[in-house]
């Protein structure tokens, strides 16, 4: 009966969790879908809690409880442009839990119910240990390079056969897992058992150090994913089927994600993950004719701006670094006062994490309506008057539409160059992250702009602001 | 009896974890691009669902080392539902169309 009523709840949850993801389609909707998710979760953790038989020492249950809470709280208030970092921390949070239950089942099962590790079982125990600490330590090092911790290198970290020690270090895992399912309760298994997990941690550090800031949003896509099939694999071990249904779903949301940032990078997977981009830098050199910027001051970017009918602005990590996005809301506020249409063009890998940059301008109160994804923007380009690019580098390279010694070759961008006048901000001469030299820069058509690009759109909103004042 | 009970159990299992796939990609497809940054906050809520787990290994009567594990655990995935709903709607406050105010 009890069981009953514990399995409709659990089926309620997962109605209730579809439907927080379905209204998540529309930004109008989309907050209904929080308090769905939330009503599911609740639903879920009393039905669980609720079980007499099963469930004894509360006092535990609360102390957990409030510490998630007493951490879970200030984690949802950092600055939206720490978001990437925080997603990755809770990817980690997620591996964790999964890894640590998977860990406890195994020993209580080995030490009073061997009966209970059947192949089965066993093989999800091993998939659910080995997707969680990997995860975890995976995350912990993206969260970390984002955040730009110290000990933890920022630029991609190569060194020779580094695909040959991590494709070995796997299929060692998978060996010692195919031999852990074969022998589950003998004398060594436990330790087996223990090596795995050390492999797994250790695999998810040297799989996350040659990845570069770039392809970080493809990345925290991959450990989404990650998470929510080890959540999936938990479930196969608890024979709890909301665990394999809500992990499901989070699941196949990290791989879409990862599938639509391949794509906006012409890369597969494989490549992302074993194709460290430090390989192909030397290429760029060679080229021998030295090429000059013209820049210009904001004083002239802003006369010629006023002149302008369309203004497309292609923000990019730079932006979210100078915690730019309320400079670039004046800026659009004095361009709409004299009627200019300003539109946002958004690559789908501008920035750390996939939507990034849509946040950040939300935050800044800049009506999603303005916020153009970049196969929609792409045909108005000509028809643009000036594409203000706003820290963004290889989104924008025209390099990537023929350059085919370009690591970037084939990835789609921002046809900013179609515009009739380009202003670049940018800090320093220094090529983008990819090391990667961007043409664009050197067009005909193109002014730089060389500054922080808070402090340069301070300059230039300063200079729109007091001409409107006569 | 009770092998063929489990195994059909293990099949009935895998068949809601390939349906589940196929419903969160038809529904996942579907998310407007504007909102991948919050659907990837509410998905790391959603599979905090590792919650209930959590909740049945720290609850039970079991060895001490085991019910710290499963506090731990209970401890991340609480965070992570915290965390991941709140900064969801937080985000969510923020996106808003043609405004009518000022």
């Amino acid at each position: 009966m009890n069981s009953m009523v514990t399995q409709f709840s659990y089926v309620l949850a997962t109605a209730l969790f579809i439907f927080s993801l379905h209204w998540m389609n529309d930004p109008k909707s989309a907050r209904r879908g929080v308090f769905s998710g939330v009503a599911a979760m609740v639903i879920a953790i009393i039905a669980t809690w609720a079980q007499p038989a099963i469930i004894i020492h509360h006092e535990w249950i609360v102390i957990a409880i409030v510490l998630g809470f007493m951490v879970g709280v200030p984690l949802s208030r950092v600055p939206l442009t720490a978001v990437p970092q925080r997603t990755a921390l809770s990817h980690a949070f997620g591996g964790l839990a999964a890894g640590l239950v998977g860990t406890a089942e195994y020993f209580l099962w080995l030490s009073d119910a061997q009966e209970n590790l059947t192949t089965f079982r066993m093989t999800a125990i091993i998939a659910e240990i080995v997707l969680g600490y990997l995860t975890f330590t995976g995350s912990i090092m993206a969260a970390g390079k984002l955040q730009g911790i110290k000990w933890i290198p920022q630029r991609p970290v190569t060194y020779p056969m580094q695909n040959v020690t991590n494709i070995g270090l796997l299929l060692l895992v998978l060996t010692l897992g195919i031999v852990l399912v074969m022998n589950p309760v003998n004398a060594w298994s436990s330790t087996v058992f223990l090596a795995i997990i050390v492999l797994a941690l250790l695999f998810g550090v040297l799989f996350i150090i040659p990845i570069g800031g770039a392809d970080m949003p493809t990345v925290i896509s991959i450990l989404n994913a990650y998470a929510g099939l080890s959540a999936v694999a938990m479930g196969f071990v608890l024979d709890n089927k909301l665990l394999i249904t809500a992990g499901a779903l989070d699941g196949s949301s990290g791989l879409i994600l990862s599938i639509i940032m391949c794509k906006a990078m012409n890369r597969s997977f494989v490549n992302v993950l074993f194709g460290a981009f430090g390989q192909v830098q030397e290429t760029q050199e060679t080229e021998g004719e030295h090429k000059v910027y013209k820049s210009e001051t904001p004083e002239g970017a802003a006369q010629i701006l006023e002149q302008a009918n369309l203004v497309v602005i292609i923000p990019g990590y730079g932006m979210a670094v100078s915690q730019a996005q309320h400079k670039v809301r004046d800026l659009y506020e004095q361009l709409k006062k004299r009627g200019i249409t300003v539109k946002f063009a958004i690559h789908p890998v501008a920035g750390r994490m996939p939507g990034h940059m849509n946040v950040l301008l939300a935050e800044a109160d800049i009506p999603y309506t303005d916020l153009v994804e970049m196969d929609e923007i792409n045909p108005d380009m000509p028809q643009c008057d000036v594409a203000l690019v706003l820290g963004a580098n290889d989104v924008v390279n025209p390099a990537a539409r023929y350059s085919k010694s370009s690591p970037i070759y084939g990835m789609p961008i921002i046809d900013a160059d179609k515009a009739k006048t380009v202003f670049a901000v940018k800090r320093s001469k220094n090529p983008g992250f990819a090391g990667i030299e961007n043409e664009l820069y050197f067009s005909d058509k193109t002014w730089m702009l060389f500054g922080d690009a808070k402090a340069v759109l301070n300059e230039l909103v300063k200079h729109l602001s007091s001409d409107n004042g006569m | 009896m009770h092998e063929v009970m489990q195994s059909m159990d293990y099949w009935s299992m895998l068949f809601v974890f390939v349906l589940s796939t196929f419903i969160g990609i038809g529904v996942i497809g579907r998310v407007s691009r504007l909102l991948h940054t919050p659907l990837m906050s509410i998905t790391n809520a959603i599979s905090a669902i590792a919650v209930v787990g959590s909740i049945i290994v720290t609850g039970s009567e079991h060895p001490l080392p085991i019910r710290v594990l499963g506090a731990i655990a209970l401890f991340a995935s609480t965070t992570n539902i915290v965390s991941g709903f709140l900064i969801t709607d937080r985000m969510l406050k923020m996106f808003k169309g043609d405004r009518k105010n000022k």
